[in-house]
């Protein structure tokens, strides 16, 4: 497993580049991630950050953005605004949550 | 923050080779239930690769797209020999397959399959496709042969082309066809 320095704390990567333990995750950290990808963090991605790491906590899986969309309440056009291009392996790298498996 | 502090493993979004470039076009020619699923799951994946999209719907392909009958595709175990009953690996005997309500059962039972893997029916992917930029096409001789017209189709169809403008829109594509 890779071992990446991020903002002074070594943190764990699976080969993808996702973190691979939930407790490394921290907001300071979510910064550094979305600035990688070139993304500057609002309000409303961090609604959406949260929301995304709760429901990881609740089901075990990262969510797909069907199901961001009916679970969340967070519509696939607003999460494509968020988090262009591919919303959910976006919003799984910045939440520090495992890259998606799920189809749709 | 400094830069020297940043991942130096950033996931590659795109998929390896992809230069932002990658185009996928998609024929639909089935209206089976079971064979609606794969261009519509293969088409919202791609879109959330952030792939250019675009899904033709042909000959029986269409009923995936026509308002009154998109929401009722059928699946039937009819020639289908890998059919499996719900017991281990025992097949469903052939014989079996064409008798009345089997395939009234057999779609009930894949739909909740289906819908127990939290994966929506035909009409809400093709909304999720639309959500995402996926472009939705009905084929020009179908429309015709069938007589139907925009007015009939998924509010999401951008538009009925023929074979010829599908091919011109989706030059450098690669291509599925179901």
């Amino acid at each position: 497993m890779p071992v990446a320095i991020i903002c002074g704390h070594a943190v764990e990567l699976d080969k993808d580049g996702f973190l691979t333990d939930y407790e490394e995750w921290n907001e300071i950290l979510a910064k550094q991630l979305a600035a990688n990808i070139g993304i500057d963090l609002t309000d409303r991605h961090w609604e959406l950050i949260r929301w995304l790491r709760a429901d990881y906590r609740r089901l075990g899986v990262s969510s797909t953005t069907r199901h961001t969309q009916s679970a969340g309440g967070f519509s696939i056009k607003e999460q494509l605004e968020l988090f262009p291009k591919t919303p959910a392996k976006k919003m799984a790298y910045v939440a520090g949550l495992p890259k998606p498996q799920g189809c749709v | 923050m400094t830069p020297q502090d940043s991942v130096p493993i950033i996931p590659s979004f795109g998929g390896e080779g992809d230069d932002g470039q990658r185009k996928l076009a998609i024929i639909c020619s089935k209206g089976n239930l079971d064979m609606a699923y794969p261009g519509l799951i293969l088409g919202a994946a791609a879109l959330g690769n952030g792939i250019e999209t675009h899904l033709f719907f042909t000959f029986w392909g269409f009923d995936m797209i026509a308002k009154t009958r998109m929401a009722k595709l059928k699946f039937s175990p009819v020639g289908n020999t890998a059919m499996h009953l719900p017991i281990g690996d025992a097949r469903m005997p052939q014989a079996l397959a064409p008798l009345p309500g089997i395939q009234a059962l057999a779609t009930k039972m894949m739909r909740k399959q289906i819908s127990e893997l939290d994966v929506p029916e035909p009409p809400e992917l093709l909304q999720q496709i639309v959500d995402m930029g996926g472009h939705l096409w009905g084929c020009r001789m179908s429309a015709d042969m069938m007589g139907l017209t925009e007015d009939d189709l998924f509010d999401g169809v951008e538009a009925i082309i023929n074979a010829d403008t599908f091919i011109e829109k989706t030059y450098g594509a690669q291509l599925l066809f179901i």
